[in-house]
């Protein structure tokens, strides 16, 4: 052994350290904001795992305030949008939203996905009273005085679901996500309210945010022998996942999945002969019928070409500028404290329906249950009837915790 | 499913995932082996052979485009190793950390060049079909599936680790390769090209990390960023197989497969991870220089 193989290793040492530190960065977008009109955030991951997800979210956000500005704008300014990648990294977004409230003055910042990056943002509104419309159904168990929640709580998603699965007599359930913190929350509620209505949990299992190999898991799966699988997996994991699933010949009829994080967008860049057959629970499909679906669904193609499609974050996101909007005026202001209580009450005719901002700052709406056709669209098998209040903590998993702040409704 | 069937599926899949790490290792193993030199840009080289079957596919419609796909993945991801030989390893000989920096910043821009011309969503290839489905077994063994695609990967694995087996040891380019890396010195005194040997040897680790790629597109999503998180395994596979080592780097691709599907068989994929790195670093305390450390007078 002498230097050169020495200083080698060290070099090789250096390169996992460079490689494990990842590299972030990327560029920022524009600076000057004339005073004749109102900047806006728009926070979206547009590069890394989660791009495939958000890039369309962003998109929808931007065709509203294209809209809005088209119609006058709010307050009589035109919105001026400024976008920046969260680049899939919690650490990015944190930072990028630091630099919309402070360097560009954003009045709002829509965006997020993850849980991850919605839990990194959170210390950045607050401590800036600014705030943050995330679009993306979540596991709840937070409730931040500085943060609207436009998807759904798990009372609007996932446990509507599980109602639906014990109606179809599939009571063996596997729950398998990726491995941060919606995932495990979801499950966590999802088992206590399994095992309170006398289901059994099959297995339960968590794979690396990115994750792509299912060998092992799918064993599990089939040693484990469940009616159906509880898929919070996100991101481009989903592909891996159902392309193992398929390679291994377990069908949709043999084994059926039900996602809370493939839509439409996802189905799409999957393929849909990869998923067609499995089911997914949202508040709002493409194919729900309504003049503000339909409304929505043509400008959005117009605006982005023919053979585009939208789903339920893209929705949440199109709804947020609009109630921001809404609540804006209202206020006759932009001051975030001011547009925060003017928000509670609010309602809206939105593309999934009639929703309407509850005072823990979450929507209520409908909860509907898709089955994925082969050209990619839901077919709309189950629903409930009228919108669901918001519930951000489970009386089930976190019992004696509420949260509210009293106005509006 | 019993509990035989379960296990024996959890053992295939350790062979499965073998297959790929030590495709995706083995030209990195050959490379610092060799040269020395850290190649950063590897995983990026097993990007490229990924979009390479895409592209293949669109091209050529059918089963013939997944003919098609392997072949192009392995030439085009060598081709673009012998470049960046010629244009970066090559004028960095000698110099570890600047061609670790040289090669990160390649990775980049190979990164950033795929986003451009494919989007960051991911691409992905479809298997033929009669790579489609699973043999399924029946009786005792009820439960276990082996699928075609899975046993077709691991056989082009082994088939390509024999190949760069034969290579060293029986082609004339083999023997010099091995000269050149146990004394350089030696080696060109007695005639050999030193600078031919490395360029060729450099290209043949990056045309397995394209076929790597390849066989990659087909299990899960082609992204810009495949390539790094697949460099770190292989890394880690080069380390725990000591490297310059074909066989140290077969020995381990095997090691770190079985423990991860071992692990994964009683706890979740997030713990098997942990648990594989640290037995990676109790391994180093016992054994710094990996399973099989290549022997050479340079060190």
């Amino acid at each position: 052994m002498n230097r050169s193989s020495f200083s080698a290793r060290r070099a090789l040492a250096a390169a996992v350290f460079v490689l494990l530190a990842g590299c972030s960065g990327g560029g920022s977008a524009s600076e000057s904001t004339a005073s004749d009109s109102i900047p806006v955030g728009v926070l979206h991951s547009l590069t890394g795992t989660m791009a495939i997800s958000e890039i369309p979210v962003r998109d929808a956000t931007l065709l509203a305030i294209q809209e809005i500005n088209a119609a006058g704008g709010v307050l009589g300014k035109p919105l001026e949008p400024i976008v920046e990648d969260g680049a899939s990294e919690p650490a990015t977004f944190a930072q990028k939203a630091q630099k919309l409230i402070q360097q560009d003055h954003a009045a709002a910042v829509f965006g997020g996905w993850t849980s991850a990056s919605r839990k990194a943002m959170l210390p950045v509104f607050e401590a800036n009273k600014a705030l943050l419309w995330y679009p993306v159904q979540f596991e709840g168990n937070e409730c931040s005085p500085n943060i609207f929640y436009l998807g759904a709580q798990p009372n609007q998603q996932i446990l509507p679901a599980l109602d639906w699965s014990f109606e179809q007599k599939l009571t063996k359930i596997y729950l398998l996500g990726s491995d941060y913190v919606f995932p495990r929350t979801a499950n966590l509620i999802l088992k206590k309210h399994i095992e309170d209505r006398g289901g059994v949990v099959a297995g339960e299992d968590y794979v690396p945010l990115g994750g792509t190999d299912f060998s092992s898991v799918i064993n599990k799966i089939k040693a484990a022998g469940p009616q159906i699988i509880f898929n919070t997996l996100n991101g481009d994991s989903n592909v891996a996942f159902f392309k193992q699933l398929q390679a291994e010949g377990l069908t949709a009829e043999a084994l059926p999945v039900i996602s809370f994080s493939i839509a439409e967008q996802e189905a799409k860049a999957m393929g849909p002969s990869l998923v067609a057959g499995h089911y997914a629970a949202w508040n709002y499909f493409q194919s729900l019928p309504g003049a503000p679906n339909e409304k929505f669904v043509a400008a959005y193609r117009a605006a982005y070409g023919a053979d585009q499609v939208v789903d339920d974050p893209m929705e949440a996101g199109y709804v947020a500028v609009y109630l921001w909007r809404q609540a804006v005026e209202k206020a006759g202001s932009t001051d975030p404290e001011a547009v925060r209580k003017a928000a509670w009450g609010l309602t809206m005719d939105a593309p999934e329906g009639p929703v309407g901002i509850a005072d823990n700052q979450s929507l209520s709406k409908a909860v509907r249950v898709g089955k994925l056709l082969p050209d990619g669209q839901f077919e709309v098998i189950w629903g409930t009837d009228a919108p669901v209040a918001p519930e951000p903590y489970d009386p089930l998993a976190f019992p004696g915790k509420s949260c509210g702040w009293g106005g509006g409704a | 499913m019993s509990d035989l069937a379960f296990y024996l599926g959890q053992a295939f899949n350790g062979l499965s995932v073998a297959g790929i790490l030590l495709l995706a290792a083995l030209g990195l193993s050959l490379s610092f082996g060799l040269m020395r030199v850290i190649n950063l840009a590897h995983g990026e080289l097993l990007m490229l052979g990924g979009y390479l079957a895409f592209v293949a596919q669109r091209a050529i419609p059918g089963d013939v485009g997944f003919l098609a796909a392997l072949p192009l993945a392995f030439v085009g991801a060598g081709a673009l190793g012998a470049a960046l030989y010629q244009t970066v390893i090559r004028r960095l000989e000698g110099r570890p950390l600047d061609t670790l920096l040289a090669t990160w910043g390649v990775s980049l821009i190979l990164q950033q060049a795929a986003r451009s011309a494919f989007g960051a969503t991911g691409v992905e290839a479809v298997s033929p079909r009669a790579l489609q489905g699973a043999w399924t077994l029946s009786g005792s063994l009820q439960g276990l599936t082996i699928s075609w695609l899975r046993l077709f990967i691991i056989g082009l694995a082994a088939l390509t680790l024999a190949g760069v087996w034969l290579f060293f040891q029986r082609t004339r380019l083999g023997r010099e390769a091995r000269a050149v890396q146990q004394d350089r010195d030696m080696a060109q005194a007695l005639g050999i090209d030193a600078e031919r040997v490395n360029r060729t040897v450099f290209a043949l680790g990056a045309g397995v990390a394209g076929l790597a790629g390849a066989c990659l597109a087909f299990l899960a999503p082609v992204t810009p960023t495949v390539g790094m998180s697949y460099v770190v395994d292989a890394f880690l596979v080069v380390i725990v197989g000591g490297v310059g080592s074909v066989v140290g780097a077969a020995l381990a691709a095997l090691a770190v497969g079985g423990l991860s599907a071992a692990a994964q068989a009683v706890t979740s994929a997030s713990v098997a991870k942990t648990l594989l790195l640290a037995a990676t670093i109790a391994l180093l305390q016992i054994r710094p220089q990996g399973l099989l450390p290549q022997r050479t007078r340079e060190g």
